[in-house]
């Protein structure tokens, strides 16, 4: 904060399959006073692929998007994706040697200098904007709702790359929710992995995965589950009727971004945080929630 | 327990694993922590502990093959946990590239997958997801896959039927191509 302007980097699937999460994290984002900056023409930064072929051609393409920032001067890159977080981390981590650097600026156009730091917006508003300012802007509490914390696995480790939260058992979700006046359960799972993106090649393992996730959200009483990651609102929330023939079950839990639920209790309508874009609809809860309110 | 022919232990592999990855594989004691925590083993056919005991006796084939490799999703659950403080995913990292190179990868659906997503990058810049699916499922001869996720994502703003290239396309193919030339591929 301090008025500090970060660099946006919104991520391939916030124009596609996670472009609620773009939305909300942008109006969220606004009504905190968090300056995004979105970098300038922007490319892909190559994710999980890219560092099964080569760490130098991975990192290349996270540091295009890095570079670009750096020239337009700004000191952070934030991005609400943790895969595209790791990316850019790894980046910057290869730069740290001299020779890497040499090597990653001989495959660009324009020079990086790998000053930059890269934070998950989840980060910047747990650290710099802080639960307490969070807090005093809550126009509608989220009372009566129970929310799962769901972090999965690469928000917070490895510890010595994240440089954020807990690996073991982080809490940056669950005292955002408690601020909003949600109830926040333990959650047993909140770190097991969803599947990450085996969806078109290995199907089933994600249906296996994400079906333990959304099982154990059931056991203990969830009316949803919250999260700050794409892939994993992409397995658990639109291969729901999925994991719901491959076991058998019939799950149907609204699985929320936490950028999401931070607008609702702001005051913005559930259609301006476009909770009508899920595949499982919350509205049974919203209608709980309305009516929680009115008491 | 298996016994080993002194003759097949691969150093040169050791130590290209050592060198490529950064980790001192020789200080990992088998305590099987990364195994425990790895919410892929029920998949592995080589548990992960057993994939660093194959590297510290140079069985290169054995692991370069398992299948194990390429259904790991690096979550980075081994690394956390390793009480050696080796970097375990980057090692399985580090497998995978190896075995693309020695051309032993057993997984070619996986590899296909990452590959047909980098060239959805090369192409538009940027991972165009629509075409990402339909290229990857009629190359795997099953082109219905996933269709009844269509009418989940129509009219929600989330399929586009076409790519968006952006400005800077032009750059990205040349990091892809500048790479390629690097490593003479
Ligand atoms: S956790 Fe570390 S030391 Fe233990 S078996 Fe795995 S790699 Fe070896
Ligand atoms: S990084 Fe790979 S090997 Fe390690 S725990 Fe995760 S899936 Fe298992």
């Amino acid at each position: 904060m301090k008025g500090d302007r970060y660099a946006y980097f919104p991520g391939c699937s916030q124009k596609g399959t996670a472009v609620e999460y773009g939305i909300s994290s942008r109006k969220v984002a606004e009504a905190l006073g968090v300056e995004l900056v979105e970098i300038e023409d922007w490319s892909c930064c190559g994710a999980t692929p890219a560092h099964t072929v080569d760490r130098l051609l991975s990192g290349a393409l996270a540091a295009r998007n890095l570079a670009t920032a750096e020239k337009m001067g700004l000191a952070t890159l934030v991005t609400p994706c943790p895969a595209c977080l790791v990316a850019s981390k790894n980046a910057l981590e290869l730069a740290q040697d001299d020779e890497s650097l040499k090597e990653l600026n001989e495959l660009l156009d324009l020079p990086f200098k790998a000053e930059i730091q890269a934070k998950s917006l989840l980060q910047i508003i747990f650290e710099e904007v802080g639960v307490d300012a969070l807090a005093q802007k809550v126009k509608k509490p989220l009372k009566g709702m129970r929310l799962a914390p769901y972090y999965g696995c690469l928000l917070t480790r490895p510890p010595e790359r994240a440089q954020f939260d807990d690996p073991e058992n982080p809490i940056s979700i669950d005292r955002i929710l408690e601020a909003l006046g949600a109830e926040v359960p333990d959650f047993p799972f909140k770190t097991e992995c969803c599947g990450a993106a085996f969806g078109l090649p290995k199907r089933d393992m994600v249906l296996t995965l994400s079906g333990k996730i959304l099982d154990m959200a059931q056991q203990i009483g969830a009316d949803g589950i919250v999260l700050a990651c794409s892939l994993c609102q992409q397995n658990l929330d639109l291969r729901q009727g999925q994991i719901n023939s491959h076991l058998g079950t019939n799950f149907e839990i609204p699985i929320f971004y936490i950028t999401q639920m931070i607008g609702l209790a702001f005051g913005f309508s559930s259609k301006e945080m476009g909770l009508d874009r899920h595949a499982v609809h919350p509205d049974k809860l919203l209608k709980k929630w309305e009516e929680k309110l009115k008491e | 327990m298996e016994i080993l022919d002194l003759a097949s232990i691969d150093r040169d592999f050791i130590k290209a694993v050592e060198e490529e990855s950064g980790q001192d594989i020789s200080l990992c004691y088998q305590c099987g922590n990364c195994t425990a925590g790895c919410p892929y083993a029920f998949a592995f056919d080589i548990p992960v502990h057993q994939i660093m005991r194959l590297i510290q006796v140079g069985q290169k084939e054995e692991v370069l093959r398992s299948h194990a490799i390429w259904l790991c999703a690096t979550c980075e659950t081994c690394t956390t946990r390793c009480p050696r403080n080796i970097d375990v995913a980057r090692v399985m990292d580090t497998l995978r590239i190896m075995a693309r190179r020695e051309g032993m990868v057993s997984e070619a659906g996986i590899r296909r997958f990452h590959d047909d997503f980098l060239d959805s990058v090369k192409r538009h810049g940027r991972v165009y997801e629509v075409g990402l699916l339909l290229k990857y499922n009629l190359q795997s001869g099953r082109p219905f896959a996933d269709a009844e996720l269509g009418p989940k994502l129509l009219g929600k703003g989330k399929l586009h039927y076409f790519p968006e290239n952006i400005k800077g396309v032009g750059a990205v193919k040349e990091i892809f191509e500048r790479f390629a030339k690097k490593r003479g591929l």
